[in-house]
């Protein structure tokens, strides 16, 4: 799923400052199951927010809503009504949301309520933890099913790099596992580490964001 | 010959080489590398100019590289994949040979977090090893990475870094060997301390034929004081400091640290001087560089051979 953070509140803050009514938009998707833009969060920061405003001497309405999804337009389309009576919005979905939320209601600043920061798992009960970059060449196939592309500190396709810590554990930050570490030992276990002798060539990053905004077209779906 | 440099021939020719290290200084304090290619120069077949080293901005290597060789020191320029892409790598490459730099070292470099400039991106388009094959590349077919050909293909001793010491270590020469396949022609290791893991790992290396498809130079670091050793031991990942080492410095007078750290050094370059697969020692003394001198020549490594053909040491 995509995942996401709270902005610091403060931050939020001067961004509403100066609004009347905003409405504060959640998603029932993605942010909701990692606890950032669910309905309950909304529920949450609302008042947050609204004593946080009032701290600084401004009185601002937050009305709240959350949708089934805020990258589908006909679950934004929902919004219509209720985006009538602001004169701002504050989505916090991810990214996709927020701009689907810009596009649909051109005429009202929308902002970000959270940072969306990875294409993650729920590995432990408040515990998320990165699986994919969205690098539009998956390796997958040749790393035993780990991705060292979103989880190897650099990126590396020839790892595990020296730095590896005696406990397995990632040199840049002791409480992440290393995963050239498990790609080794699972690796191992299957009985195949020859596979990791071979030299993996340099990647094509082209078919993601360093080849320009990513468009994809199927021409056997179009109207 | 690959290249045009000294380190090579020595190498090449059998010596026991030795190679140093020099920090570029933070800023353009020219002053500064002059006063510490000073120090080395006469006692080191080439030195290690390293690349923004623990991620933070300094002179850039091949900077500092020319200064190096204006001072006659032969420099090996490192490179870490951190900081840049496929494209400015090959062209600083070219640029690099250009100007008469002969070595240079393929890094991954230490991730941006540990620096001060943590906000950074962090580059790695490719790792340590797709940087060896590339220059190689380069080197040998005279090709870009693209495949397009190159105008004049530069002349490069390419060197890589190994660490015997990190986890997994049953892995540990089996990345070697990687870095072998990819066309490294030497390698300087991460600081030794442990001698029985070192030795096991070059006894792999040895038994895999890997030693005599590339040099090995054994990195050296003295301890400059305990609190450097326990620093070493306890916060640097991938580092292994025996108890026996930390006991023996704790053992001497406070101001007698810094010698027995010597002393220490010393000891394991007479230990290297006779392990089979072992062809010299990287001598990384962290700012400590006009300690050189006196390290070089307890450890009996005077006068250095000077056998470049065309680099700096060559005779005016």
């Amino acid at each position: 799923m995509i995942i996401a953070e709270w902005k610091p509140i403060p931050e939020l803050v001067s961004m509403l400052k100066g609004h009347k009514s905003v409405l504060l938009v959640g998603c029932a998707t993605c942010v909701a199951e990692c606890a950032a833009g669910g309905e309950r969060e909304v529920e949450t920061l609302a008042p947050l927010l609204r004593m946080a405003l009032k701290t600084e001497g401004v009185s601002v309405e937050i009305k709240r809503k959350t949708i089934e999804r805020q990258c589908e337009w006909e679950f934004v389309e929902a919004l219509a009504g209720e985006i009538e009576e602001v004169d701002a919005v504050l989505s916090i979905a991810c990214g996709i949301g927020v701009q689907a939320l810009s596009e649909r209601f051109a005429h009202l600043p929308v902002y970000p309520g959270v940072n969306t920061t990875s294409l993650a798992i729920r590995e432990q009960p408040g515990l998320w933890t990165a699986r994919c970059a969205a690098c539009g060449d998956c390796v997958l196939g040749e790393t035993f099913g780990l991705c060292p592309v979103a989880r190897c500190a650099k990126s590396l396709m020839n790892g595990p790099c020296g730095g590896t810590r005696h406990n397995g554990m990632c040199e840049v930050d002791e409480n992440v596992e290393c995963v050239w570490n498990l790609i080794y030992e699972r690796a191992k276990a299957r009985g195949e580490l020859q596979k990791l002798y071979e030299v993996r060539r340099a990647k094509n990053w082209s078919n993601s964001a360093h080849g320009g905004p990513k468009r994809m077209l199927r021409e056997d779906l179009r109207p | 010959m690959k290249s045009d440099g000294n380190l090579e021939a020595v190498l090449k020719a059998g010596h026991f080489a030795i190679t140093g290290e020099l920090g570029p200084p933070r800023g353009t304090n020219v002053e500064a590398v002059r006063k510490k290619a000073q120090y080395l120069k006469g006692m080191v077949d080439a030195v290690n100019i390293t690349d923004n080293q623990t991620a933070v901005v300094r002179m850039s290597s091949w900077g500092a590289s020319l200064l190096a060789m204006q001072e006659g020191l032969e420099p090996n320029y490192q490179m870490v994949c951190r900081d840049r892409n496929r494209l400015a790598m090959q062209s600083d490459i070219l640029g690099a040979c250009a100007h008469g730099i002969s070595n240079m070292l393929c890094l991954s470099g230490d991730h941006q977090k540990f620096g001060d400039h943590p906000k950074a991106k962090g580059v790695f388009d490719i790792d340590s090893i797709q940087l060896i094959c590339m220059v190689k590349k380069m080197r040998d077919e005279g090709k870009f990475l693209s495949e397009e050909k190159i105008d004049v293909p530069p002349r490069i001793f390419i060197g890589a870094a190994a660490n015997p010491f990190g986890e997994p270590l049953e892995w540990r020469v089996h990345r070697l060997a990687k870095k072998v396949a990819a066309g490294a022609d030497f390698i300087q290791t991460q600081c030794i301390y442990n001698m029985k893991t070192f030795r096991q790992w070059i006894d792999q290396a040895n038994d895999m034929g890997l030693t005599e498809k590339v040099y090995v130079l054994a990195g050296v670091t003295p301890f400059k004081s305990l609190g450097m050793a326990r620093y070493m031991k306890n916060n640097v990942p991938g580092m292994d400091v025996p108890d026996h080492l930390i006991k023996r410095l704790q053992g001497v007078e406070k101001e007698k640290v810094a010698s027995e750290g010597i002393k220490i050094a010393c000891e394991q370059i007479e230990e290297f001087k006779e392990m089979k697969g072992v062809a010299g020692v990287h001598l990384m003394a962290i700012e400590w560089e006009h300690k050189v001198p006196e390290i070089v020549e307890q450890a009996k490594l005077l006068p250095r051979p000077k056998l470049s053909r065309s680099g700096p040491h060559k005779e005016a």
